[in-house]
């Protein structure tokens, strides 16, 4: 008979070592999967974890390229980490996301072809209040009248897929781009454009902000009274409202900050890396970074390695469609997976596994 | 514009088709929250019975079997969900949002070989003399077999949730799964009896989009139908009757921004298509809003994890 026993505290040790477990556990039934499809499985991951990183040939291209994927991805899910802390399932941040770039995108070239060093600060500031009133509709709903910020945020992400369609064939289409619909390339205009900041390493200002973001995630979890408020709302809200932590400001808080770094992680992206506005530029982030959140066991630095390793999952998973022709749709399994085994070896780190006939109870 | 283009008998028909795959997937979904268990991920389960369904309707040129098939591969991948959630204790929404990626990746992987193929619909049931009546005829009486099931499925969740003891005691674990454990019911079979449920009625919900509704299979086809079906579970107030009533009005919302659309309404297509989302969150604000003044709807223990500590 085995019997699960809640843990007094979780495990320390267990915290650390999910992860791990998971992740290989992930590249074992990923292995499997490959195999089903007809590629070879000790290949097929050596191509996705290995070969971005040291292949001779690839690796000058692909290295600087996780750190272009890993930046929107950290910064998302710092967003969105804090406010799973406090039990806000703000899961609209591919919403944010595009909001924010529509609106940065749209103040610099209202401004185009001006020259100055200002407009992209504007545009991020700009960014950052779009993606912050995106993600303020589900928590005002949510404050005011109670309304569920799971689904109103998640419907929202249609609506801004449906904002983008139009405004990348309409009012944001490029005047000189034949009609073709797609923005301006904002990447080319000295204003606007987001470049490497050190040549050849794929840091660009949004993975500055990602890191800045996850020094001040970790300040705020550990030194700050919000921190603790945030986390109080979460792990004990009876507690929280007894010491007086208001829900309405905590749940305003966590959306307005997950919806300002989606917002930025947008703006980054669509002056940088994507270059313009266009109907599938969104990419899907907004929802991998609920993996990254999770994988980093919603602590800042977590979420930094985990970042990192689903940055390597997308360039690896590119890798082994051009290399071993394995199909897209494999790598996106291979990410829920990743997820779907991270939740299920978690019961590890709250209860501790005991076998043989329960004890008679005390 | 053009608006007498649109006939308002085929709307009512068209209505019932597009409504049935949500009504379905909701359905289950209301099961399973009425047991106590929140599962989000409707759309994953859905997507993946619809392009069950449809491999299976091609390969064999039986949609019946398609559906059954999908049924069964919903139950099973609900049943992933189920595992984690109830005997490994993972966070529900988590797991949920989980199961909705691996839905998603899971179907766009097994579906590619089959992008642009048609598979054979299931044929249109006339029902003797009701099918030969004027304007209701064709309006209701004549449809698939799968709008029938559906709607004779929501009369036996009702049904079985009001007048059967299994109903009462899913009710019970889903009120107070404590209270339940110690008056000796089994918590966990039941809520995963109940998660398969729910997945079956998902993976049936996918399978009528890919083979009637759309019909054929294209990559990300549910297109947030499996959230909308959450949606109308929080606004019937967790009622077998009111599911149907949310369903119907989608279903009818949806139709009409279709027939505005075709009636050669050229201006903003993407302002039509984002209505039916903005509308299920107007619906949803005003639920919340009204039940501050009523009672609590939602059934208890609505998503919390149940650990028996003996």
């Amino acid at each position: 008979m085995i019997r699960l026993e809640k843990r007094p505290q979780p495990s320390k040790v267990w915290t650390y070592t999910t992860p791990i477990l998971a992740v290989l556990l992930t590249m074992v039934f990923g292995g499997i999967m490959f195999g089903l499809i007809g590629t070879s499985p000790f290949e097929a991951i050596r191509t996705i974890f290995w070969d971005p990183l040291f292949h001779p040939q690839f690796s000058g291209f692909s290295r600087p390229q996780l750190l272009v994927k890993a930046g929107p991805l950290i910064l998302i899910a710092i967003g969105l980490s804090i406010g799973f802390r406090a039990g806000i399932w703000n899961i609209g941040a591919e919403g944010q996301y595009i909001i924010g770039a529509i609106v940065g995108a749209g103040v610099g070239l209202a401004l185009y072809p001006m020259e100055s060093a200002l407009i992209l600060p504007l545009m991020i500031v700009a960014g950052a209040l779009g993606g912050w009133a995106w993600a303020m509709i589900p928590a005002l709903l949510k404050v005011r009248f109670g309304t569920n910020e799971i689904l109103v945020s998640l419907m929202l992400v249609y609506v801004a897929e449906n904002l983008l369609a139009s405004v990348s064939s309409g009012i944001l289409r490029n005047p000189e781009g034949m009609g073709f619909p797609g923005s301006r390339n904002l990447a080319q205009w000295s204003s606007s454009q987001n470049l490497e900041l050190i040549p050849g390493t794929g840091m660009h200002l949004g993975v500055l902000t990602a890191f800045i973001a996850v020094i001040l995630a970790y300040v705020l979890l550990t030194r700050h009274i919000q921190g603790f408020n945030i986390r109080l709302s979460g792990e004990a809200p009876r507690a929280a409202r007894f010491a007086g932590v208001s829900p309405a400001r905590t749940v305003l808080f966590c959306l307005g900050l997950a919806g300002v770094l989606a917002g930025m992680a947008g703006l980054f992206e669509v002056t940088g890396p994507a270059g313009q506005i266009t109907i599938d530029f969104g990419s899907g982030y907004g929802f991998t970074a609920i993996i990254v959140a999770f994988l980093g066991r919603l602590h800042p630095v977590g979420i930094l390695l985990a970042g990192l390793l689903m940055a390597l999952t997308y360039i690896g998973g590119e890798l082994a469609q051009l290399m071993l022709g394995v199909p897209g749709a494999s790598i996106q399994l291979f990410q829920g997976m990743l997820l779907f085994f991270l939740l299920g070896v978690d019961v590890l780190t709250n209860y501790r596994v005991r076998f043989g006939k329960g004890e008679v109870a005390a | 514009m053009d608006l007498s283009n649109i006939n308002p008998v085929l709307l009512v028909a068209s209505l019932m088709v597009s409504a049935t795959p949500i009504l379905l997937a909701a359905i289950g979904e209301m099961v399973v929250e009425k047991s106590g268990v929140l599962n989000l991920g409707v759309e994953g389960m859905m997507i993946t019975g619809a392009v069950i369904g449809f491999i299976v309707a091609i390969n064999t040129g039986a949609p019946l079997l398609g559906f059954a098939i999908a049924a069964v591969a919903g139950a099973i991948l609900s049943l992933s969900f189920g595992v984690l959630t109830q005997v490994f204790l993972s966070n529900q929404v988590a797991t949920g949002l989980g199961l909705t990626l691996v839905g998603l990746g899971l179907s766009s992987l097994l579906g590619k070989p089959y992008e642009g193929m048609k598979a054979e619909t299931l044929p249109k049931l006339d029902i003797p003399l009701l099918s030969d009546l004027p304007v209701l005829g064709r309006m209701i009486f004549s449809h698939d077999i799968m709008v029938y099931l559906s709607l004779l499925l929501v009369l036996a969740v009702w049904a079985f949730l009001k007048f059967t003891r299994a109903g009462l005691i899913l009710r019970a674990v889903g009120e107070s799964h404590d209270s339940a454990h110690a008056l000796g019911y089994k918590v966990i079979r039941v809520r995963i009896a109940a998660i398969m449920f729910g997945g079956a009625c998902a993976g049936l919900g996918g399978a009528y989009l890919s083979l009637v509704r759309v019909p054929q299979w294209t990559e990300g086809m549910t297109a947030g139908a499996g959230w909308i079906a959450l949606a109308i579970v929080v606004f019937a107030s967790w009622r077998a009757g009111r599911v149907l009533v949310g369903a119907y009005l989608f279903g009818g919302i949806t139709v009409l921004q279709l027939n505005l659309q075709a009636a050669g309404m050229t201006w903003g297509v993407q302002y039509l298509s984002m209505s039916p989302y903005l509308i299920t969150i107007l619906v949803l604000v005003f639920i919340s809003s009204n039940r501050k003044r009523g009672s609590h709807d939602a059934p208890a223990s609505l998503g919390q994890t149940f650990h028996a500590t003996r």
